[in-house]
Order: C-alpha cells, then structure tokens, then sequence
C-alpha cells in the first residue's frame, strides 16, 4: 500500500529527519550504534516511502513485502523509518534501549510487529529470507518481495556463506539482498579485519547477479531495486555502497563510531549540521 | 502391571526397531494431514529418515547441504511465513553446532520450528565421542519457550512428531540412531508435557527417558525378584517437565534414580534434581554419563562400560536403599 507517491527531493528531506531522530534516540539511550544507522537512513527512506509494498496500520498484512534486517545493531535506522511511516507513535522512538520498551537495542519480532525477524547476532538474515522466499513460493505469491539488508562486516560469518551457495541452488529469483557496503567494522576497516574483495566477484561466484550503486543516492537506490526486480535468472545482491556515519561530518568514515552513541555536545553539533544540511544552508532557523 | 498399555517387552520374541524411523513415518503422516508441514534436511536425509517425507511431498523439502547454521536459520524464515518446518541432521550438529541460531532466531524469535536430532547419545556407536551428542538435552532445556522431547521407541517417537506438528512452540526431539525394544503400543498414551508411570512400585522410583526406559523398565523386574517394588516413570518430555507426576511418585516412595543417555549435568538428571530440591528434596542417584565423553564401542558394550544397563541401575537402587536404611 503506498499511499502517497512521493518526488526524490521529498524523499531526501525525510532522509533528513530520519537521521535527526537517530541522532536523539541514541544520545538518549546511552548506548548504542552510530555509523551504520546513519548511513542506511536513505536506503532506509526509499524502502519504506517508496520500495516496500506495505501497511502502517496494518505491519501484518498478507499482501506485503518482506524487509529483513539481518545486521540488527543498524536497528535505530529502522525504528526511525517505521515512527515516520507511522507505525508507531515518534514519542516511543526515546524508549529505545529502555527497560519495558518494544524498541529493544537489537530487533526482537515478536516484541514489535512489522519487525519481521529477530536479530543481532550476525550472518543470519539471508538464510531466514531465503526461508520466507521458500514459503512464498509455495504459497504462489509470487508478487511479494523479500529484500534483506546486511552489514558489510557481517559477510565475515560462514552462515553468510551458507545461504549464499542455497539461494541460487533453490531458484529463488524473489530475494533481493543489499549488502551495506561501507567498509568498516569495530575492529577497523573490513579490509584491514578481513578483507571481503573482490566482493562483487564472489557473490557472482556463488551464482548471484551483482548490482552496485551508491546507497546514499536515494533516486539510485529506488531505481536498482527496481532493475533487480526484473532479474529473474538469479537471485540479486545489491553493493550499495554508502557512508558510515553519513550526515555529520565528525562521524563520517570513522570506525570509531561504529558502536558508540552520541554525548550531549556531540548530539547538539550533529543536530546542528543536520540541520543545515553540512553547513549548506547558512541561516538556522529553530 | 501397568494400565499403559505396553507390549511384552521382555519376551524373547521382542521387536526391535530403532527410534528415528517412527519421526520418519510420523513426519510423512503429518505431511499428508497438514500441507503447511514442510522439512529441511543438511545431506542426512535418508539416515535421518526425512527421504519418507522428500519422496511424498518433493516441493516441501528442502535440501540445505552440510550447512546446520543456515539448516535452522531458514527453517527460522518458514516458520515467520507460516510454515511448519522440520529441520532434521544429526543431534552433534544440530543443536551441537547451531545453537546461537536456534537461539536467536528460532527460540527468542518464538516460532514454531521443529529441530530434530537424530542419532544422539551412546547409541551412535562405533562413530566415537565427537558424534555421541550427550549435552542436548541441556542445551535445549536451558532455552526458554523450547519443548525438549526424548521419545522411547519408534512407536512414541511416531506420536511425538504428530503432536509436535500441531504444537505451536520450539520443539527438539531427540532421536537414537540403533535398533531398541518396542515398548508402547498404539494405545500407549502420549502427551507432550506428561510423564507416565510404566510400571507402578511402592519402595524407589526410577524416572527415565528415551531407550533407558527400556533398561528401567528391566532393572525393574530384577528388583522385584529381589523384594523390591519399583515404580518406572517414563518422562518422554523433559521440557516442560511434568512435576505432577514426578512429585505424586517420589512422595509415595522416597528414594529417586534418574537415568539417561545424556550428560546428567543439566539433563533429566538435573531437571529432576531441580524440581526435588525446591519441593521435595529427597534421596537420590543421577544415571548417565558422569561428566565425561564416551567413545567408540557398539552400543551394548558402550552401556555397560559407562554403567547404563538395568543390572547398573538395579544395584543402583540395593545400594540407595541401603544407605537410606531401607533394606
């Protein structure tokens, strides 16, 4: 159900306020991950605001797309995004990592609905997509999607691995993953950790049809799942590739905020750039 | 005698079949009664008894490959669209080696996968220690919503995987790979979170699971002869535990044995210990495998060198009442 079509510069705007309340959620929670969740917050915008087949009020709905985040600790992007589709209230984004919450730190699906799968241990998304595409193949659904986004250091699990070599074995062609390709993890740079090139090579290797775009383009991105869609000799895997941190410009490319949240002073000038678009915009006005 | 309706198991002319071909006929019978019902397999599909159901109903089983993370992961992902997924490899892998897995995604996640793992404990044999899975079942106890279930024979191993189909909770059944005594009947009755007194006594109680039912049952019968009434309680889900039952015995008889073919840290033993020691702490022996691994040996030999046969648990009992005074 998309109610709204909405224009490319609506979608960037809404980018905006989507990192904003990433920003407040983890200064507010104390805790939590900084980089990833600001750099999927396009790819995030474009999903739920154009991509996702779907319903606020009704996340059950047996007509919808499915959206799996397999790299949970990205999950403030995705409480954000679900807050301003209006699946819940934006007053309930501050409860975040608090005690009695339904936004837990990592996503628990049966805690929130339209969460669609628990996670935080890593490398377990695609094989639970690829569990879903199953059953909506014998459903014949065949109009559903299920899209999975994955984490770039993530791809270190062998139960990737695992469900990269199955998915083409079972011809499933309505999977469509997107590997958050931004090249960090706690530890440092993926390739310094453990390097994942020739990254697109492998996934071709293992029979999947590669695309790569920029994952902070949100008009890019809505246009490469659409082109992946109309794959259906393999299943498809996305690179998008994206900035870690995106936004704020002390929180850009820096692994250090991987997983560390926010301070008061620290939220305040990542607020302030937000607002200004990075200093783009010269007058502030509250 | 019991009113459980058991066969002659001690006759001669037993039959003996092993205990994962009733999960192989009971998840083709579901199969057919439930079309959401589908199974997974990781290259074990005939030894795992999955091949009844694959060749019934190709388009619902799905071949994973030696690959026990994605195994459960992907059962995981059916279950959230609405399947009823049994996912089915040897117990050492699967829970052995999925576990965070199962945790994560299939436990914490409460969906209604079915993990089945076959060829557990010291009946695996001559394979040796590193496929002797004997920490199952208190890995799987330990997980909340999950229903551990250790079925006795063929027969209830076929009743166990009917109820499980229409369970809505996580469940583990684990399955031996060898041939064992039939013990129940089509009548026999069997509930998931019920124990069953298989044979009524008054001096000790013998609670015990899967194929040691069978020596229990045995060791039993050569107490009687010794003047002793022991009552066998067959406990075919450890999870949730039937306290009930446990307690209405224990309180009767005042001196409990458990035995299994598990590790009794954190297995029936341990459940047992568990529920006695806060409601009727009373005297006891935990029978199974004492903190050690096994190793190769066929199964015979393997029970009576780790001491698991019904002679082992018949002087078990003579000495537990001897030190309670009782004798």
């Amino acid at each position: 159900m998309l109610a709204k079509k909405y224009t490319i510069s609506e979608l960037e705007k809404k980018a905006v306020v989507i990192r904003k309340e990433i920003i407040k959620m983890l200064e507010n929670a104390g805790s939590g991950h900084s980089a990833g969740p600001m750099g999927l917050a396009d790819i995030f915008t474009a999903f739920y605001f154009d991509i996702l087949r779907h319903n606020p009020k009704k996340p059950d709905w047996d007509e919808r797309d499915y959206l799996i985040l397999s790299n949970g600790h990205c999950v403030p992007v995705r409480y954000a995004a679900m807050a301003e589709a209006g699946y819940f209230d934006k007053k309930e984004l501050s409860t975040l990592r608090k005690l009695g919450s339904r936004l837990q730190g990592h996503p628990e699906r049966t805690r929130l609905a339209g969460l669609e799968s628990t996670s935080g241990p890593l490398g377990c998304g695609l094989s639970q997509a690829i569990g879903i595409a199953l059953a909506l193949r014998l459903n014949k659904q065949h109009h559903r999607w299920v899209y999975v986004v994955m984490g770039d250091g993530e791809l270190d699990e062998g139960n990737i691995w695992e469900a990269a070599m199955m998915a083409p074995r079972h011809g499933l062609h309505n999977i469509i993953g997107v590997i958050d390709r931004n090249n960090i993890q706690i530890d440092g740079p993926t390739e310094s950790v453990m390097p994942l090139e020739d990254l697109k090579a492998k996934w071709e290797a293992f029979g999947w049809y590669v695309l790569e775009t920029d994952g902070n383009n949100i008009e890019s991105f809505i246009d490469t799942c659409a082109m992946a869609r109309a794959i259906v000799e393999k299943p498809v895997m996305i690179i998008a590739h994206t900035i870690p941190g995106k936004g704020v410009d002390f929180m850009e490319y820096d692994f250090a905020w991987h997983g560390m949240p926010p301070n008061h002073e620290q939220a305040k000038e990542a607020l302030h750039e937000l607002r200004t678009l990075q200093g783009k915009i010269r007058s502030e006005h509250e | 005698m019991s009113n459980m309706h058991l066969t002659d198991y001690l006759a001669k002319d037993a039959v003996n079949a092993p205990v994962r071909k009733g999960f192989g006929t009971g998840l083709k019978k579901v199969g057919e009664l439930d079309e959401n019902v589908v199974a997974l397999c990781a290259d074990l599909t005939e030894s795992t008894q999955v091949h009844l159901f694959k060749n019934e109903f190709p388009d619902r089983f799905f071949e994973v490959g030696i690959a026990e993370q994605n195994l459960v992961t992907v059962a995981s992902g059916l279950a959230v669209a609405g399947k009823i997924p049994f996912a089915s490899s040897y117990a050492a892998f699967n829970p052995g080696r999925n576990w965070e897995q199962i945790k994560s995604t299939i436990s914490l996640n409460n969906v209604p996968v079915k993990i089945v793992g076959s060829h557990a404990g010291l009946y695996t044999g001559p394979d040796g220690a590193t496929h002797q899975m004997l920490e199952d079942i208190a890995i799987m106890r330990v997980m909340p919503n999950m229903v551990v279930i250790v079925p006795c024979d063929n027969v209830e191993a076929e009743k166990a995987t009917l109820a499980m189909a229409k369970d809505a909770r996580p469940n583990y059944l684990r399955l031996a790979r060898e041939a064992s005594p039939i013990l129940t009947t089509d009548k026999t009755p069997f509930e998931i979170g019920k124990a069953y007194v298989f044979e009524p006594g008054e001096d000790i109680t013998i609670i015990a699971t899967g194929t040691m039912t069978y020596q229990a049952l045995k060791a039993a019968e050569m107490l009687y002869k010794d003047g002793i009434s022991a009552e066998v309680v067959h406990v075919p889900t450890i999870k949730p535990l039937d306290a009930v039952t446990i307690l209405q015995s224990v309180t009767k008889t005042g001196a409990v044995i458990t035995i299994e073919e598990a590790q009794i840290v954190g297995g029936l033993g341990g459940a047992v210990a568990e529920l006695l020691s806060e409601h009727h702490p009373t005297a006891m022996r935990r029978m199974g495998m004492k903190d050690c691994y096994g190793e190769s040996g066929n199964p015979p030999e393997l029970l009576e060198h780790f001491g698991l046969t019904a002679k082992h648990i018949s002087i078990t009992a003579h000495s537990l009442l001897t030190a309670l005074g009782r004798h």
